[in-house]
């Protein structure tokens, strides 16, 4: 009798697996039989049968990428936000959307795969839930810019807070510096050594816990930035320090970039940022130029040429000043843009630029990314030939780990 | 229902929110629910636009309307999908009724094309419980949605999922049943006048009681009217 009940439990407790057939042969057999003399266990299974046959359905429709804009755009025309997020802050949101909304179809299979996310000092290689680590962890600065909990757990020991190591020492030694390349570990320090230890803490986690943690944070971030709208607020990187502003579009272009990176993993599509969005990460971009192609100089010994403002007074290799270059972007984000080549100060205006170049927005994005190379790229060229070659090749410069 | 963030204060803060005018909780509610609205508006519908225009009705609707909501009566998550369910079928059948003719709207007597008005009716019928249907199964907890999903889109055995899960047999086995018991109460859920016909073998018992507080859809209106 006992034995009889036992049966009967075991296989009512089967009759959910069986309903959706993921019950092996023999088992499956056992229950039918089962069934044939058990009205109650047979009540169930049709119930339950009947439930499982609404799962087989179509695909739903994918969602489209730009919808969220366009229902965000109706929305606040109909009625006017009161509290409206500031136009800097308007890529970083749709973007964690996005993101967001790739992870949230990644099954479990999904999350093991192992993305590549290359800078121009290498690649990473890192699981989904890794680069949200990456990106709270990073994302961890403007927090703290912002007066937010910081997700990065302490270093242990007290190890030197990244900004000490900012400037070694002997740099400000001499009277006239080195130019030199800093070492990646030394001038990425920062960055990396938090993803590591956000990486490490969250390792245990499941990797939804994870991606809602990150989620979070980028819904705070959003909240305070529309509170401070004037984004001025200085936000330390450990290498750079931005403000707010260009942080939060910042921020949004590597969210994309490793977005995509994940979705190349998973071999799911990516839409590209919005026009106006990637309007404004090209404009970051262009004005980090100057300093990347600081670096880029630095790095091939070129001791006459600097971007930094001490050296204003020098002349270039070539005796003249104040040269620009003229940037036309085309494609969604198009505009034009004018460069100065021989450091952040424009020179003396009016004078005409000494080459022109052609690139799509995308691609310019996507080459400051590391992720393009830029002998290969498509580019309208015309004038100084070696100018245009050195702005493509010091984009990929204001990559990062 | 289970929302990640789905306590109900998470509504409720929000609805605040929303009723202040904060832009970032209008992101946020989108991020939220525009999978459900959207996802349901498309199965209803099945086209693409229609999907999107509806999809930015029912939330311009909540973006001014915030009030309405009412967080005693079930989760933004279940409004919102009564909302867009209704609205959903009701242009469904606007645009049976402009192409059958009048014969075609449902409340219509069977008249000269008695016979299409009929089979229209009825695929309209499929239609929507199918679509809402998918979302009851959006709305599982995630436990159980992720189980029914790894093992009957994947087409697993319950073993590979508690395997791939890393959960026990016996409780791969629980949630199934569990999750298709929480499904089987929605569909027996529907108004009589929708499943009369072809659900008559569910009028049975009721499961057990444990299921978590649900708010069925069709039953959960607030009144909201229509389009």
């Amino acid at each position: 009798m006992t034995t009889t009940e036992e049966q009967h439990d075991a296989h009512r407790s089967l009759l959910g697996a069986w309903s959706l057939g993921a019950c092996p042969g023999e088992e499956a057999a056992e229950l039918e039989q089962h069934l044939r003399g058990c009205p109650e266990c047979a009540a169930e299974a049709a119930r339950l049968r009947e439930a499982a046959g609404w799962l087989a359905l179509d695909e739903p429709l994918d969602q489209p990428g730009p919808l969220r804009q366009q229902v965000l755009d109706w929305c606040l025309a109909r009625r006017p936000a009161e509290l409206p997020v500031p136009a800097w802050g308007l890529p970083y949101g749709a973007e964690t959307a996005k993101l967001d909304a790739l992870l949230r179809d990644l099954g479990p299979e999904e999350w093991q795969e192992v993305a590549e996310l290359p800078w121009h000092g290498g690649v990473q290689h890192l699981r989904p839930a890794e680069v949200l680590g990456h990106l709270t962890a990073v994302d961890g600065y403007l927090a703290r810019a912002l007066g937010l909990p910081d997700p990065v757990p302490a270093a242990p020991g007290g190890a030197p807070a990244p900004a000490e190591r900012r400037v070694p020492p002997q740099e400000s030694a001499g009277p006239a510096p080195v130019p030199r390349v800093p070492p990646q570990g030394g001038r990425y320090a920062g960055i990396t050594g938090r993803t590591a230890r956000l990486v490490a803490e969250q390792a245990g986690l499941p990797p939804q816990s994870v991606r809602a943690r990150w989620r979070r944070q980028t819904h705070d971030l959003v909240r305070s930035a529309a509170l401070a709208p004037q984004g001025n607020t200085p936000v330390d990187y450990g290498f750079v320090t931005l403000p707010l502003r260009d942080a939060f579009v910042d921020r949004a272009f590597v969210c994309y970039a490793h977005g995509e990176d994940v979705a190349r993993a998973v071999a799911y599509p990516y839409d590209p940022p919005a026009p106006q969005h990637l309007r404004q990460m090209v404009d970051l971009a262009v004005r980090m130029l100057p300093q990347a192609l600081a670096g880029l100089r630095a790095a091939r010994g070129d001791r006459s040429v600097r971007g930094d403002r001490g050296d204003r007074g020098d002349l270039n290799i070539r005796g003249a000043r104040g040269r620009r270059l003229r940037l036309v972007v085309d494609g969604p984000a198009a505009g034009e843009w004018l460069i100065p080549l021989d450091g952040p100060d424009p020179g003396p205006p009016g004078g005409e630029p000494v080459a022109s170049m052609v690139l799509e927005g995308l691609e310019l994005c996507q080459l400051a990314a590391a992720h393009r190379d830029p002998d290969r790229l498509p580019v309208g060229e015309h004038g100084d030939r070696a100018a245009i070659r050195e702005v493509l090749h010091a984009l990929p410069l204001l990559s990062r780990p | 229902m289970a929302t990640p963030d789905g306590t109900p204060r998470w509504d409720e803060q929000l609805q605040r929110r929303l009723a202040r005018g904060e832009e970032t909780a209008l992101g946020e509610l989108y991020d939220q629910l525009a999978p459900m609205v959207h996802g349901l508006a498309g199965r209803v519908l099945a086209d693409q636009a229609a999907a999107g225009q509806l999809t930015r009705e029912i939330f311009a609707h909540v973006w001014e309307h915030p009030e309405e909501f009412d967080p005693a009566r079930g989760s933004l998550r279940s409004w919102l999908g009564a909302l867009t369910h209704r609205r959903a079928v009701d242009r469904l059948r606007a645009r049976r009724a402009a192409e059958y003719g009048p014969a075609g709207a449902p409340d219509a007597p069977p008249g000269a094309g008695g016979a299409n008005a009929g089979a229209a009716e009825a695929e309209i019928r499929t239609v929507a419980t199918a679509a809402r249907m998918q979302y009851v199964v959006d709305s599982l907890p995630q436990p159980l949605r992720e189980t029914i999903a790894v093992t009957y889109y994947d087409g697993r055995t319950y073993r590979e999922t508690a395997r791939l899960l890393g959960i026990s047999e016996q409780a791969a086995k629980q949630r199934m049943r569990l999750g298709l018991e929480l499904l089987a109460t929605e569909l027996a859920a529907e108004p009589a006048e929708q499943h009369a016909e072809e659900n008559a073998r569910q009028d049975t018992a009721e499961p057990d009681g444990s299921e978590p507080d649900r708010s069925g859809p069709d039953t959960d209106d607030h009144g909201e009217g229509g389009t």
